[in-house]
This record gives C-alpha cells, structure tokens and sequence, in this order.
C-alpha cells in the first residue's frame, strides 16, 4: 500500500543552501533512492543525486538519511514510519558539487598516495605460490564497494577538516593493512601507515565498522592489526631485540622475507 | 615496482567548494545518547567500587582472597592471604597491599582496544556517537603523549596473564576449608572459578594476544600451530566487548562477595 512520505532535503551548491520539505508518494518494497527518482520524475527535475547499480554494489548513493550515513539504494522506506519526516542531506565530509552529490576526490588522491602491490625482485609474476589462508585475511578487505561513508563518518576529518593533509582514513588505512597482510608484498606499510596516513589519528571508535554497507570488521580487523604491527616497528623494544638477536630481516609479519 | 604516488591533496579555495553549511550538530533521529551514557554509568560504578574496595581492609577470609588484593604481596596481608606464604614486599609496605597489584589490570583495561572505544566515547565525547560532532576544537588521536602510551597495551596483556594465573590460583585454593583441608566447595568457590573463567575469556580474547599467537605473519600456512591458535583467539576475539563487560562486573561481584563474606554480611552455610 501507498503513502505521502514526508523528506526534507538538503538543496544547495557549493556548501550554500538548505534543508527543503517534500511530501511524495513511496509504495511497498521501494527505497530512500526510489523516492528520490519519484521526487525527481514528478517535482524537482533539477535534484542532483548520483546513484548507478541500485543493488548495494556500486557505492554510488552514499547519503546522510536522518542524520546516519547510508546507501539511499539499500535503506528500505518500511524502516521509516509512515509520519515520519526523513531527513537525506549529502555526505558531510566531503565538499558538495550541488544538492546531494559531494565530491569525493579526496579518496581518490589518497589511493593514488598509497604504492601499489611490490614482490620481491626474485619473484616474477606466475610464480607466486599462497594458500587460501594466507590471503583469506585481505580478501574481506577486497569487498569494499567504496561508499567511503566509513571515510565520510569518521570523526578525525568529519569534524577536524585540518586533519585531511595528514588522514588517510579508514578505508585506506584498511587497503595499507590489506597490503602489509599480503604474504608477497614487501613494501615497508608499518612505518608509511603512521607517519604518512595517520594511523595515529584513530581512536577506534569503530564509526567506520558501524556504517559498512559491506559488513567489513574494518576495525578489528584491519585497524586495530596495523596498529599492533606498527607497535612491532616502532614502540616494542622486545621485538626489536628478537630481530636483532634472530636477525630477522623485517618485523616478523614481514611477508615473504620471514613468515 | 612501487607505484609513484601523487602529492598532498591541496585546499580548496574558499567559498568554491565547501561541505553543505548545516548547523545541526547530528540530524540523528534515533536515541544516540543512550549508548555512552550507559557506557559512562557502569565505567563510574566501577571506578567508585574499586576505590572504596582498596581502601577496604576485608579482603580475606579463609579460603577467601577478594580478587582486588590479590596476589597479597607485603606483611601486612594476613598470614593465609599471601600469595604462596611469601611477602617480597615486606614491612616497608603500608598501603593497601591492592595497590601494589592493581596496575597491570587497571592498565590492562584502561589501554584496551574496547574499552578505549568506550571511554573515548562516554567520557572525552570523541565522538560522543557515530555522526554526531564532538565539542573538542582540535584533535591529534593517539600520535602524541600522553594517548600514545596506548601502545603498550601488549605489555598489560603480558600482566594481565599473570594476575589470570593468579586468581586462577586463589580460585583452586579455595577448594580448601578454612582449616586447610580440600574437599571444600562454597559459593563462594563457584564465584571465584567463573571469575577466573572470565577473566581468561577476556584476556585471551585481547587483541594483542590475537596478533602475538599469528597475527603478525602473514604466511599462516607455514604456521599451522600458530594459526589455529589465530583462529581460536580470532573467535573469542569477535566477542571482546561482551567479555570485557562480564569479566568486569564478574570480578567486582566476587569482590564484594568475598569482603562480605569477611564482614560476616553473608554467613550461611556453603558460602
């Protein structure tokens, strides 16, 4: 059965605007997304949303729906009350481009800051040999849709915009774990993740795990493990003496060099 | 191999691209607050207890040893209550003997991974919930003294081991009577063993201990020992939040028991 949803609806451009109300018929089994492509059809063909798969797959349609981010294609209406009004405004870390499409390029340039995968010189492509439970581990981190609502939600840039130059956020913090856990990789990840992208900065708060569309354990997982692997580099006195005496080459999580 | 990387993202120019200017510090519907004002509320309880319980002199009755005295490790503990008939801290020691010991689980707790969470939420508001803006100005995280010490989490767990075997310990002790002679089994036995069970659960679950049984390598199949250990820590792990919680009321309930067991508050049979 139909109803008039009530939304109010963040409109702007360039960080200017404000929250505006529509009332708009929704039915069964439809989405925050399909009340949008409703408003859109039938009042305001002019409102900016970016959306592509509508399957929860793309991480196109990440917005803020009453106060919470989500994607607008995977938050069903029927979790709403039917006098409920819905508040959607777009995400709020990132700059808006107008109504509730942000500019996300701030991930992308920190991928970009992030090497790529690097083997060892002495193994060339096709030969590399891992089990399944050496890359179990990096393969939950690979099911990441890049939403970046975990970037978006967490506190560090959500609420200190000064901390971005030094913040990788969680998301890439995570792809510099996934990468360190890789047994071929033997780039130095320990030392870059705290001095370069601001491992530091994170309190684990697990704002990040809390919005996974995907349900990655991003904190358990990937932060808190980095976080301990570069106590291993820098704050551990004991393992440094057990490299030094062993004569370990790396940090003992060191990928193909030493186990 | 390695890929070049791109410079520093740069600043926007003011006033071309901003974030949308909502002034509402959450547009959060639901009731956010709840959470870390239960969090604030059982951490404050516990903090008042432990601070009545240190300076509280009914800590032992036999078989009985309060979990917040033990190990006893100065002459002022009753002969029975030290902790293998030894007392290395001797006469000098006048304060509460839980004061020599409480460190490593007061360190334990306060460095780790969950209760970080917790406090950094109820307490500092850091942030207070998700999407709701905290009220500091600035923020550094853990890159700088003092919160950087949180990295000597692993050292706690080191200790914290120890204070397992040691109630572990108090906990088989008091399968005596209070002449000395086993075959005694009271509450108060059961409280102490699911105490020690608890406190094993969390400690085990830490997720230092996750990382130092495999978690540092990354080629687990080289390790098989080490990597069901992984796995078996992995497990005990996903429930850390609830062992933290339950181990820390388990063992402020077998406290009190034992203090009013001491103070003859509870005197029935079988306590």
């Amino acid at each position: 059965m139909g109803y008039k949803a009530k939304f109010r609806i963040w409109r702007g451009e360039a960080g200017e605007g404000a929250l505006e109300d529509f009332v708009v018929e929704v039915n069964e089994g439809e989405v925050v997304l399909d009340a949008l492509h409703r408003l859109q059809a039938t009042q305001t063909p002019d409102l900016a949303v970016r959306w592509n798969c509508k399957a929860g797959k793309c991480g196109s349609c990440s917005m803020e729906i009453n106060g919470k981010p989500r994607l607008g294609c995977m938050t069903r209406m029927s979790t709403f009350t039917e006098d409920e009004t819905i508040t959607v405004t777009p995400m709020r870390t990132f700059p808006v481009i107008k109504d509730l499409v942000t500019d996300v390029s701030f991930n992308y340039q920190k991928a970009r800051e992030i090497p790529s995968f690097t083997p060892p010189d002495n193994v060339k492509p096709g030969e590399y040999r891992m089990q399944q439970i050496d890359v179990e581990r990096s393969q939950e981190f690979r099911k990441c849709i890049e939403c970046f609502m975990c970037n978006n939600v967490c506190h560090v840039i959500r609420d200190h915009e000064e901390n971005k130059p030094a913040f990788a956020g969680p998301r890439f913090l995570m792809r510099i774990a996934e990468l360190d856990m890789h047994p071929y990789d033997v780039a130095d990840r320990k030392n870059a993740a705290q001095e370069e992208h601001g491992l530091g900065y994170c309190n684990i708060t697990k704002c990040c795990t809390e919005v996974c569309p995907e349900h990655i354990k991003i904190t358990d997982n990937a932060l808190i493990p980095m976080k301990e692997r570069v106590v291993d580099r820098r704050y551990d006195p004991l393992v440094w003496l057990g490299n030094k005496i062993f004569k370990r080459s790396g940090s003992g999580s060191g990928s193909a060099k030493s186990g | 191999m390695t890929q070049t990387t791109a410079g520093r993202p740069t600043s926007e120019p003011a006033g071309r691209k901003q974030r949308a200017q909502i002034k509402a510090r959450t547009l959060r519907t639901d009731r956010w607050w709840v959470a870390p004002a239960i969090t604030f509320a059982a951490l404050t309880s516990f903090l008042v207890y432990g601070f009545w319980a240190i300076f509280d002199k009914s800590y032992f009755v036999e078989p009985y040893i309060a979990p917040f005295s033990s190990p006893c490790l100065a002459t002022s503990c009753p002969e029975g209550a030290r902790f293998l008939g030894l007392a290395p801290f001797g006469d000098w020691w006048t304060l509460p003997p839980g004061f020599l010991i409480l460190g490593l689980p007061a360190g334990f707790r306060l460095t780790c991974y969950y209760y970080r969470k917790g406090y950094y939420r109820a307490f500092w508001l850091s942030p207070p919930a998700c999407s709701v803006a905290e009220p500091h100005g600035k923020y550094t995280g853990e890159t700088r003294l003092p919160l950087i010490l949180q990295n000597l989490h692993r050292y706690f767990f080191y200790g914290a081991v120890l204070i397992g075997a040691v109630l572990t310990y108090d906990a088989v002790l008091a399968l005596r009577d209070a002449e000395g002679n086993w075959g005694h089994f009271g509450l108060g036995t059961a409280i102490l063993f699911i105490n020690a069970a608890l406190i094993w659960a969390y400690t085990l679950s830490c997720h230092s201990c996750r990382h130092i049984t495999a978690g540092r390598l990354n080629h687990f199949s080289k390790h098989p020992l080490r990597y069901k250990m992984w796995t078996f820590v992995s497990k005990l792990n996903a429930r850390h939040m609830l062992l933290a919680w339950l181990s820390m009321y388990s063992v402020m309930l077998a406290d009190l028991y034992v203090r009013l067991v001491a103070k003859g508050i509870i005197n029935f049979p079988f306590a």
